[in-house]
């Protein structure tokens, strides 16, 4: 099952059972200060309460526009910047403390970044890089060489030709996917993908997934996939997580969040793709103007100076992220039977 | 259950098929390792050989000068002072006290060299590390450093090096430690510069999120990208470091005469300007010939050490 | 230039950076009033071709042959001074990223009234008329305020949209668009999108839009020329590219999109290999180690460029089998009934 040669089963380092979700933030915060000229001191409110689950073997999208927060929490979850409040469970234990600090929490999770070139140290080759992670965490140099080569072979690329080379002598999709070998050196349970195919052209972008799901069932590994672009994320994830200024908007299976969007801003988000039908092209954009800064966001429900459903109750209540169906939860009035929005359900009839 | 990777299903689905497909089967294509690519390049640069064979020939004429010099560099004599260059018995001419000019440069390049480099070598070493462990921890740690390293570098160079030189004391060691201590701001910024620079880079975070202790980090992944930039800062430093041991010696708080040094040998040799002006310049165009040989070398370096796109 | 002249005329044209042929032979023909767009991956051509219209690159390192005729311009016989007042007067360009495009030390109104001043003789009073007018047909709003922002202080839509006003301050006939909406949200692309077509058809604009997106190929152009190496592997109407394709390329870049009728779970279908290798150019079709249906032919010699339907032109010597090969597989995008907008 595994390529790495120490016969490691992941399944068998799970804790929790099938049931236990893999990752569990609660209540997560983050805000930048940030100082104008005039001296006002001001807030970034990058991720501003924001909760959801990951479970087990599955693909967790995450989209967005400008703003909303997924590039932060992605750092948040990662440790790379330390969160001002929220709780971060990694199957059932609390990361950071006693049963699961940091240093162990970094050989389950992993993340491959945007930017393949910016990503990879010029100054170290392919195989080097690779390795550092295996080494640094009590590998043996040999046998940690050894890894990477096994690993730069399963992504695709022949490590006679490649575990010699700099990030510069190779192409764009080639250091995409060396960048997952080295998020795979250490042999993580969850990978974090933030934005990795957005820079890639799009026929290489389609090798790279194709080549993330062959990895994901191999290695019975769980997905973070952050993106902007909702065709991708819907083809790869199980489930569906929609931010806007720094909240969560809407979470839920992605066929149900993408073809039957409940919140206005999804809606407004599948209707801006640009139509591939030359005979049906997009008549009216639904939403005007640029995704707001988190500076100082509106009262209320974030979206609604945007939202065409926005009713006065909008701008005073912040909906709660509720669920509407099984395992479908939105942020929005107009969804949640009882919340004072008109086109709210009646509750007695939403049993 | 995928199928085994092979060649044929790696040509369907991998990023395989690049211009350069001829590698020889069986053979890894082994890298020459980062040194050995800079090796590679700076042979390929005649600028820099060049100026590489001049650091090299002067090195050479100093570590053999004792035993090459035509004539004692000690030996005096007032009747055959400031001769011209083209003399018979003294082809460079000979100085205020009748010595070789010859024989002097040669040894002269000794203490020349060992002043000009040593100061700069260990500063290069104590800078880099404050720098960098500056630029990398950041915060507070990054502030107490700097601002210390600052106040240094408030004082102008000469003034420092004369009040340091000053305190400790006349003699060799002495300019040497005040020579660093001139110097070790001065590449401390550098080297702090360009490690914030690369600090945000993303290979960083990566190389954090493998678990890596921040030493680690800086030695493996860090230095080897900071370290070109301030060691060609370093090497321009040299021609300087030079110039101040010469004022040094002219203060006495340095070398002492008889000894040949070529900043003191120009010092001395001041007064015999409107006589005989070509001696007079002879050990400042040592000093510009070694400084510009250390500046076109470290250039050549800074080149090859480049990552060419 | 009359009416009837073709707005943009590009004949065999060739573009190479010391030994890298980067653009090998390039035609290309835009109507007056119509949009084209050039679709291709990095290493294509696309904003090369683009960028060769406006005489961008510098003399000494660019070599630039063949004919480039732009609102009635012969580009390449254009002497400095006239090269100047067509650029921005007859044909204009905006680009990916509205930062780069606009000095940052001077705010945007003044930027625009200084590139009206240039081309014309009217008072400052005027052009700052004009440059308001343009704000509003931009949509961008509060336009009077906004005209005094400087460059940072716009969010990206607004800035792009600011970079369309000055790209038309000058009343250009041919924009060029150079990846456009590419680095800006999904939201804001689809809004700029129809911004460019709704100038397209109210000013009568001709436009050559060079994006990898097909969406927005589809959503702002009548015509589609897809490029692969430098040249133009297939050109037609919009609907005959996106629903008929006869090239396998085109066909590997409809198939390799992660939309339509896909089933979860299942591979996409992927173009093997990667971008070629510009400097080495094999003697045959650029594509055919790649393609699916590549034979010795192809290997050896380039194909011609076949009209295969009128307005229909494809460069390869298997175009049926492609065209059946593509009825015969998944077709991610279907004439879906009519949105009731």
């Amino acid at each position: 099952m595994s390529v790495i040669p120490d016969g490691h089963d992941p399944f068998a380092r799970d804790r929790g059972g099938p049931a236990q979700p893999l990752l569990s933030v609660s209540g997560l915060y983050k805000h930048f200060p940030v100082r104008k000229a005039g001296g006002k001191k001001q807030v970034v409110r990058a991720v501003d309460g924001v909760d959801f689950d990951v479970l087990k073997g599955e693909t967790l999208g995450i989209v967005g526009e400008s703003g909303c927060g997924k590039s932060t929490t992605a750092k948040l979850l990662m440790g790379l910047i330390e969160r001002d409040a929220g709780g971060l469970l990694y199957d059932g234990q609390a990361v950071g403390e006693r049963a699961m600090p940091w240093r162990s929490y970094r050989r389950e999770v992993q993340m491959v970044f945007q930017d393949s070139y910016a990503s990879l140290n010029p100054r170290m080759t392919v195989e080097q890089s690779i390795a550092f992670g295996p080494k640094v965490n009590g590998v043996p140099g040999r046998e940690a060489v050894e890894r990477a080569r096994a690993l730069l072979a399963r992504v695709g690329l022949e490590p006679r030709r490649f575990a010699g080379r700099y990030p510069h002598e190779i192409s764009g999709g080639q250091r995409q996917r060396v960048n997952i070998a080295r998020a795979l050196a250490l042999e993580p349970r969850l990978v974090l993908l933030d934005e990795a195919v957005s820079a890639l052209d799009k026929s290489v972008e389609a090798q790279v997934l194709n080549l993330l799901l062959d990895l994901k069932a191999e290695f019975g590994l769980t997905y973070i996939f952050i993106s902007h672009d909702l065709n991708v994320v819907r083809f790869i994830s199980d489930r569906v997580m929609v931010m806007y200024l720094g909240r969560v908007s809407e979470i839920g299976p992605s066929d149900a969040v993408l073809d039957a969007p409940a919140h206005p801003y999804t809606e407004a988000l599948m209707a801006s793709m640009p139509s591939l039908d030359p005979d049906n092209r997009t008549a009216v954009a639904l939403l005007a103007g640029d995704p707001p800064n988190p500076i100082d966001p509106p009262s209320g429900c974030r979206f609604h100076p945007r939202c065409p459903l926005a009713e006065e109750v909008c701008g005073v209540t912040e909906p709660p992220l509720d669920g509407i169906r099984p395992l479908h939860r939105v942020a929005c009035l107009a969804r949640q039977p009882g919340s004072g929005h008109a086109r709210a359900p009646n509750p007695a009839l939403a049993a | 259950m995928t199928a085994p990777v092979t060649a044929a299903s790696m040509a369907l689905d991998g990023g395989l098929l690049t211009a350069d497909d001829a590698a020889p089967e069986g053979a890894f294509v082994s890298s020459r390792g980062f040194w050995g690519h800079v090796g590679h390049r700076l042979v390929r640069d005649p600028v820099a050989m060049g100026a590489g064979a001049v650091i090299l020939l002067v090195v050479i004429v100093a570590i053999l000068a004792p035993w090459i010099t035509p004539m004692d560099p000690y030996k005096g004599s007032m009747l055959r002072r400031l001769k011209h260059v083209g003399d018979a018995t003294y082809w460079l001419g000979s100085d205020e006290l009748g010595r070789d000019m010859i024989s002097r440069l040669m040894l002269g390049a000794r203490l020349s060299l060992f002043i000009g480099v040593t100061p700069v070598l260990i500063a290069f070493v104590i800078g880099s590390g404050i720098g960098i462990l500056a630029g990398y921890v950041g915060g507070w740690t990054n502030t107490i450093l700097m601002r210390t390293i600052d106040v240094f570098f408030a004082f102008p160079s000469v003034l420092l090096a004369i009040a340091l030189s000053g305190a400790l004391g006349a003699g060799i060691f002495n300019s040497i430690v005040s020579l660093t201590f001139v110097f070790v701001p001065q590449i401390a910024r550098v080297a702090e510069s360009v490690t914030t620079g690369i600090r945000r880079r993303d290979y960083i975070d990566a190389a954090k999120l493998s678990g890596a202790s921040a030493l680690t980090i800086m030695r493996v992944q860090v230095l080897g990208n900071v370290v070109g930039p301030i060691f060609v800062y370093s090497t321009s430093l040299i021609s300087v470091s030079m110039i101040l041991a010469s004022g040094l010696s002219f203060l006495g708080l340095g070398v002492r005469p008889p000894e040949p040094e070529w900043g003191l040998m120009l010092n001395t040799l001041r007064t015999a300007i409107y006589v005989n002006p070509v001696v007079a310049a002879l050990p400042g165009v040592c000093i510009f010939v070694v400084s510009i040989a250390f500046n076109l070398f470290s250039d050549g370096l800074r080149a090859a050490m480049e990552i060419r796109q | 230039m009359s009416s009837s002249e073709p707005a943009v005329v590009l004949r065999d044209l060739r573009v190479a950076f010391g030994k890298v042929q980067v653009v090998d032979g390039v035609d290309l023909t835009l109507e007056r009033g119509q949009a084209i767009a050039l679709i291709g991956e990095s290493g294509s051509g696309k904003s090369v071709t683009l960028r060769a219209i406006l005489r961008l690159f510098p003399e000494g390192r660019s070599r630039i042959e063949g004919q480039i005729l732009a609102a009635g311009r012969d580009v390449q016989a254009l002497t400095k001074r006239q090269l100047a007042d067509f650029r921005g007067g007859d044909v204009s360009m905006i680009f990916q990223e509205p930062l780069l495009a606009f000095d940052p030390v001077y705010t945007v109104g003044r930027q625009i009234t200084e590139a009206i001043l240039r081309h014309e003789t009217i008072s400052k009073g005027e052009a700052r008329e004009r440059a308001l007018a343009l704000f509003e047909r931009v949509r961008i709003p509060s336009p009077e305020r906004r005209l005094d922002n400087y460059p940072h202080e716009m969010s990206g839509g607004m800035r792009q949209r600011a970079m369309i006003a000055l790209a038309l301050s000058c009343r250009p006939q041919v924009l060029l668009a150079d990846e456009p909406t590419t680095a800006l949200d999904a939201t804001v692309q689809i809004q700029v999108l129809l911004l460019l077509r709704e100038l397209q058809r109210d000013l009568g604009l001709s436009i050559v839009i060079v994006t990898h997106d097909l969406g927005a190929a589809v959503e702002v152009a009548d015509r589609i020329a897809v490029m692969y190496a430098g040249r133009i592997v297939e050109t037609g109407t919009a609907h005959q590219v996106v629903l008929d394709p006869h090239h396998p390329y085109t066909i590997g870049l409809l198939r390799s999109r992660a939309e339509g009728a896909l089933a979860k779970g299942s591979r996409l279908q992927t173009i093997p290999g990667s971008p070629p290798d510009l400097a080495n150019r094999p003697p045959g079709c650029p594509f055919a180690p790649r393609c699916f249906l590549a034979e010795e032919r192809c290997r050896r010699e380039m194909p011609p460029v076949a009209e295969i339907a009128p307005g229909h032109r494809v460069a390869c010597w298997r175009t049926e089998e492609a065209a059946s090969a593509y009825r015969a597989g998944p077709t991610p995008v279907r004439a879906a009934e009519p949105v009731l907008a």
